[in-house]
């Protein structure tokens, strides 16, 4: 029996292309990892890491779990894809080297209907099963061809409002991917009218074809030619399109449990985050531009898509500067990919020619007050211009005898997310360097800001060695050991989880639990990782105030769904948003326990 | 400028031959909120780095219109963009966008910097 034929051609050259493409790709992206991420990889990579790192390639790569729990239909069709595709592959293999004990070519595994032509195989037990798994296979991946043929015309059954606009490579890719399919149905079915091989899908197609007259063996090598040019094309276009996330995935998934992050340069491991986006869409729908706004052409995916793909990189910028930076789309992605990191970049890259001028000369006017034994409180730029908050933390520490160092009380610099943020990297570091000199100068003990922006700032880009609380997490953690008392009344409230401390830290139970000890807290449609930006976020300078409030609108239309009596929320900026509408009372979490203090 | 033989304190003459106006025209295109500015100065009363610093965007933005370009770049560089300024404005200008695209004007760079051949890059 022979083991060869001419169509095999395209399909090996396919896979030959996509190996020598992939291998060099990775090579490259890998030796582009910065100092700190091979460090990392070093202290770690010979620890029992990849163990959760190969439990969730298998969950997210080929079940896609993450999908699934926004959307059985749209989980189902993703993983009838890949796990599917996964199965054929593996299942045909197993298949193969049993019809083949004495070894076997590559590609018999991938056409083996069409060398192993016996209509009932004897060679191997199980062979009929073999048969009829391989065709429950192939209709399990056609059953998600399907839906993504269905989603394509109607998105809305599969949760999608909207769906990405796609380049023209991504087009073709999508295209090859889904003739292989069909095409490998019908070559098999042919085969089958003629030779009477396969299981029950199959042996019945076939059977149909045979009595309209198909059993021809020039239409047999005609289609399994054609399944083959599939098969070739979308490999030799997958590394230049959205399908290099498939494996691409597998590698960010190892690298991020092996403890590797981005950093504000773009490197190696930027290069896989760009390639893992499988630019499905899903982050176009949660985010408040397109929501409010109807801006879509700005959303994670095309931030990606734009930095990747050379011909679209001039709109990089434009892109990456209209953001709200609320980190809806990160809470969305089912890759976990760090898009405001990433857009944080492209305007670190741009800012550069106006950043650093030097001129730090002011920061000397700034001296730190000596705290031993005390902790240091932040209230944050904008606390100033609600001075309810920081009137109410200072009623809090003195309810509990907490010496405090007020250290933005009269004037202070900024904490420089708003800079980073913007993409003023030097400037940013000039002022955390300033801070951090400030704090640990105090020697205080521990310090609390009132800012979710601060808050974030200060536990992530600083590097502090005291423990740092947002005053929701400190107010809890009183009221939990007792030395907060607060009585409860019957105020009924709905809670705003601001975008930097629910998404950026995940600061959701806390204010939760303050909430429940002093108020009724009423649950709202849209709340902890959906919660809605409140559109007041310093992250995009492009947006006007119409523009702003539209998003806001969206946001207080969540909150008041329930008729709650007050709308609480944790951030200076949110509230200031919310104040604005004039519905009903706006406070901060700090003025709601301030109020209800019963300490002696 | 002509010489008409009066003599005007510096600090109060008005350089119009220095004027780009062209910097003004860009600036009031990339910040179109600019146009309702009033001048009130509330973006100035409540500038966090007005606190310790001489900062005042609203000679800032005066210099810009009337030519007075020298230390303006130094100046900028003391904004920390926390934004209180602009959620003071009772006007709604965009007070973060026009510091940080004046920068840019300044400096030279466009709004947009882009690489004619490599687009741009990151």
């Amino acid at each position: 029996m022979s083991k060869f034929s001419i169509f095999i051609i395209p399909f090996c050259i396919g896979v030959l292309f996509l190996l020598v493409i992939s291998v060099w790709k990775y090579w490259r992206w890998i030796k582009g990892f910065d100092k700190l991420q091979r460090a990392i990889i070093r202290k770690n990579i010979f620890t029992w890491r990849f163990l959760p790192a190969i439990w969730e390639a298998f969950r997210e790569g080929l079940l896609h779990w993450r999908i699934t729990k926004k959307n059985l239909l749209l989980g189902y069709m993703h993983r009838s894809l890949a796990f599917g595709w996964f199965l054929l592959i593996v299942v045909g293999a197993v298949q193969a080297s049993l019809g083949y004990p004495d070894g076997h070519p590559l590609w018999i595994a991938i056409f083996y209907n069409y060398f192993e032509i016996e209509a009932s195989p004897v060679d191997f037990r199980h062979a009929v099963f073999f048969a009829n798994l391989m065709d429950g296979l192939l209709l399990y991946v056609l059953s998600g061809l399907f839906l993504a043929m269905f989603k394509k015309v109607w998105s809305r059954p599969l949760g999608m409002k909207r769906t990405t606009r796609h380049t023209l490579t991504d087009r073709v890719a999508k295209l090859s991917l889904w003739c292989i399919f069909p095409f490998r149905l019908l070559s098999e079915a042919v085969t089958s009218a003629i030779h009477g091989n396969g299981g029950f899908l199959v042996k019945w197609l076939g059977g149909v074809f045979e009595s309209i007259g198909l059993a021809d063996p020039a239409l047999e090598y005609t289609c399994w030619m054609l399944y083959s040019i599939a098969l070739g094309t979308f490999f030799c276009i997958m590394p230049f399109s959205r399908y290099m996330h498939i494996f691409t995935e597998v590698f960010l998934i190892y690298f991020r449990q092996l403890g590797v992050h981005d950093s504000d340069k773009k490197t190696g491991y930027t290069m896989f985050e760009l390639s893992a986006c499988s630019r499905c869409g899903i982050c176009i729908d949660g985010c408040p531009l397109n929501r409010q706004l109807a801006i879509t052409n700005v959303q994670g995916v095309y931030m990606l898509q734009s930095i990747r793909n050379l011909e679209l990189q001039r709109n990089a910028e434009p892109i990456a500067e209209n953001c709200l930076m609320c980190d809806r789309c990160v809470a969305d992605c089912p890759v976990n990919l760090d898009l405001s990191i990433i857009r944080r970049q492209v305007r670190i890259k741009n800012k550069v020619a106006i950043d650093n001028k030097g001129g730090y000369e002011y920061l000397r006017n700034i001296h730190p007050f000596n705290s031993i034994g005390r902790v240091a409180y932040f209230g944050g730029c904008m606390s100033h211009l609600t001075p309810g908050i920081t009137r109410s933390m200072e009623a809090i520490f003195n309810a509990v005898g907490q010496k405090y160092w007020f250290m933005d009380k009269d004037e202070t610099i900024c904490c420089g997310r708003p800079l980073l943020q913007q993409g003023f990297e030097h400037q940013a570091f000039e002022l955390r360097r300033k801070n951090t000199e400030m704090i640990v100068n105090s020697k205080a003990t521990m310090l609390i800001t009132s800012c979710p922006i601060c808050y974030q700032s200060f536990k992530k880009e600083y590097k502090l060695s005291i423990p740092v609380m947002h005053h929701t997490e400190y107010i809890n953690m009183l009221i939990s050991n007792g030395q907060l008392k607060l009585r409860k009344d019957d105020r009924k409230v709905t809670y705003h989880d601001p975008c930097e401390l629910g998404r950026g830290c995940g600061i959701y139970d806390e204010p939760r639990n303050v909430l429940s000890a002093t108020t009724t807290l009423l649950k709202t449609k849209e709340e902890r990782e959906k919660s809605l930006c409140c559109g007041f976020n310093l992250g995009n300078p492009l947006l006007d105030i119409e523009q702003q409030t539209k998003i806001r609108d969206a946001a207080r239309d969540n909150l008041l769904a329930p008729n709650p009596d007050t709308i609480v929320t944790a951030c200076p900026m949110c509230k200031k948003a919310f104040t604005r509408a004039e519905d009903i009372p706006v406070k901060d979490i700090a003025e709601i326990v301030a109020g209800n203090i019963i300490n002696p | 400028m002509k010489d008409f033989g009066f003599t005007i304190s510096k600090g109060r003459s008005l350089d119009l031959d220095n004027l780009q106006q062209d910097r003004v025209d860009k600036l009031l295109e990339l910040v179109p909120s600019y146009k309702l500015c009033i001048g009130c100065g509330g973006c100035t009363a409540s500038c966090s780095a007005a606190g310790f610093t001489d900062f005042n965007i609203r000679r800032i933005h005066t210099s810009f219109l009337r030519a007075r370009y020298d230390d303006l770049d130094k100046q900028l560089q003391k904004c920390m963009l926390c934004g209180k300024c602009t959620l003071v404005c009772p006007r709604g200008v965009n007070t973060r966008a026009l510091i940080i695209n004046m920068r840019r004007i300044l400096a030279g760079v466009d709004s947009v910097t882009v690489n004619e051949e490599k687009g741009v890059v990151l």
